[in-house]
């Protein structure tokens, strides 16, 4: 009967609640989105169904939902329909890594606040990252259309730049946490008493950028660029296989604003865990710090897509190669110099 | 349960290259890449090497098939591959088929006519496969990165003198 709840059970009603918290916030956060973007240009935003138009993103989906779905003749029909699905999927399985907070007792029973903990977290969310790459490349290439075409073109040589940023902001991080699970790097951080992002802040810049160029988000949003490309790679989608393509996008979002929380700011600790006086905020539930930063930086997001122009693609291309991965490299040797000489 | 997800990646991964071989369109070609790929990641995964695995699909299903993808993609044939033009070539492909089927069938037979879960000696965390790369095997290490580099930069300057021309 333990065996069952510890290992079925408990990790069934997990799944759930992680998969309804993804969502639900996209659902809120398309709402906040639209309202926020209004409010930064000078319109009003959504503001009709429900109050403020807070229903909106729900009668969007029940749109969605119930539309009728359109495939054209010209498609690759297997891939056209499989690529939706991979995007959804490799967006929504990688939160299984996200540590939401530290243990939790009910009952008696320990229950950590996170799916899984692998000792190679970091490399299975990487791994899952540019598999769900080839749900916006094939997805463009099945369409069989100009437009969509472009757009996968840009998006595969997009994605494939600023993994390499990506990964490399990384590696300075490992240096201190000396571990590649998620829950242990909080852990270093509690231990070191500092949030990584205070004796790293090169790879925290050069990781959220990446991170805003690899959830397809403005300044870098060329694989879907409007004013260019009609939709980009989801031009010939409509109805269900569509939501899943923008479900996917903020589920990045979301995603890549947890991971900047986890690796950087500390995860589930309060802030200053180095300054004794601010003790009383322990007694707030380690989850709530937790997704107080996320949505902090998910608004930072938002803000940077409000308000900045879209690059255009040779500089989109410059900025990665010649800035940000030649950067990291620098931070990776300075910061492995520091590390022996202390040592 | 071992032996199950053993059978399946396994035939997966045959399966995805055998599917690779027979299929005529580029795209589908590369797909069924993707899944032999991802499988034999499996595999490595079944060995408890974690780090292998990842890296085979981060390096291989992500990097690797994405550029192949960008390349047909832009290359776009319509109606497949042409047919080969050497009448020899299929022989050739045979005969070495035969010889490397042979060399795989062999050690197989001689070895693990029953095939069992071989445990690893050191279990292949990735602390310990950093130590055992940069300390035992440093040199191979470094020589193989001096190898890789050296073709990269090849590949820059091939490019760079067909684009002065």
């Amino acid at each position: 009967m333990s065996i069952f709840i510890d290992f079925v059970l408990i990790p069934i009603i997990k799944i759930l609640v992680i998969v309804t918290f993804v969502f639900v916030s996209v659902l809120i956060l398309i709402w906040i989105e639209r309202r926020f973007q209004g409010f930064v240009q000078s319109r009003l935003g959504p503001n009709r169904v429900g109050p403020q138009g807070i229903l909106q993103s729900v009668a969007d989906a029940i749109k969605l939902l119930t539309k009728e779905d359109v495939i054209p003749n010209q498609v690759d029909r297997f891939i056209f329909n499989i690529s939706p699905i991979i995007a959804f999927v490799t967006a929504l399985v990688v939160f299984a890594l996200i540590p939401f907070g530290a243990e939790l007792n009910i009952f008696g029973r320990k229950i950590t606040l996170y799916l899984a903990d692998l000792n190679i977290g970091l490399l299975f969310i990487i791994g899952f990252n540019s598999i769900g790459v080839f749900g916006i490349i094939l997805g463009g290439w099945a369409a069989k259309s100009k437009y969509p075409l472009l757009g996968s073109l840009r998006s595969a040589s997009q994605m494939i730049s600023y993994e390499v940023a990506l990964i490399m902001s990384l590696v300075s991080v490992l240096f201190f946490s000396r571990s590649l699970s998620l829950v242990e790097i909080v852990k270093a951080q509690q231990e070191m008493k500092v949030w990584f992002a205070f004796i790293q802040p090169l790879a925290f810049f050069i990781f959220f950028i990446a991170g805003v160029a690899e959830s397809n988000r403005l300044p870098f949003d060329l694989p879907e660029a409007e004013s260019e490309l009609v939709g980009g790679f989801h031009t010939e989608y409509s109805g269900m296989k569509f939501a899943f393509y923008f479900v996917a996008e903020f589920a990045h979002v979301i995603f890549f604003s947890a991971l900047v929380t986890v690796l950087f700011f500390g995860g589930w600790l309060r802030p200053f865990p180095n300054v004794d006086w601010l003790n009383f905020l322990d007694y707030i539930p380690p989850v709530f710090w937790f997704l107080g930063k996320l949505a902090f930086f998910v608004f930072i997001f938002m803000w940077i897509r409000a308000t900045w122009p879209r690059y255009r693609y040779d500089q989109l291309e410059m900025i990665s190669w010649k800035w940000l991965i030649p950067l990291a490299l620098v931070n990776i040797f300075i910061t492995g110099l520091i590390v022996i000489l202390v040592k | 349960m071992y032996y199950f997800l053993f059978l399946i990646l396994s035939i997966m991964a045959v399966g995805g290259v055998i599917g690779m071989i027979l299929s005529r369109n580029q795209a589908y070609n590369a797909l069924f890449l993707v899944l032999s790929f991802a499988s034999l990641g499996g595999l490595y995964a079944l060995l408890d090497a974690p780090f292998i695995a990842t890296i085979q699909i981060i390096i291989y299903a992500g990097a690797i098939i994405v550029l192949f993808l960008f390349v047909i993609m832009i290359i776009n044939l319509k109606k497949g591959l042409p047919q080969e033009r050497k009448k020899w070539i299929p022989y050739l492909a045979i005969f070495l088929g035969v010889i490397f089927l042979f060399q795989i069938i062999y050690p197989v037979i001689s070895n693990l006519i029953f095939f069992k879960q071989q445990k690893g000696i050191i279990e292949g965390s990735p602390l310990n496969l950093g130590s055992a790369l940069f300390s035992e095997y440093l040199y191979p290490f470094e020589i193989t990165s001096l190898i890789i580099i050296i073709a990269l930069i090849g590949a820059v300057v091939l490019l760079k003198r067909k684009g002065a021309k």
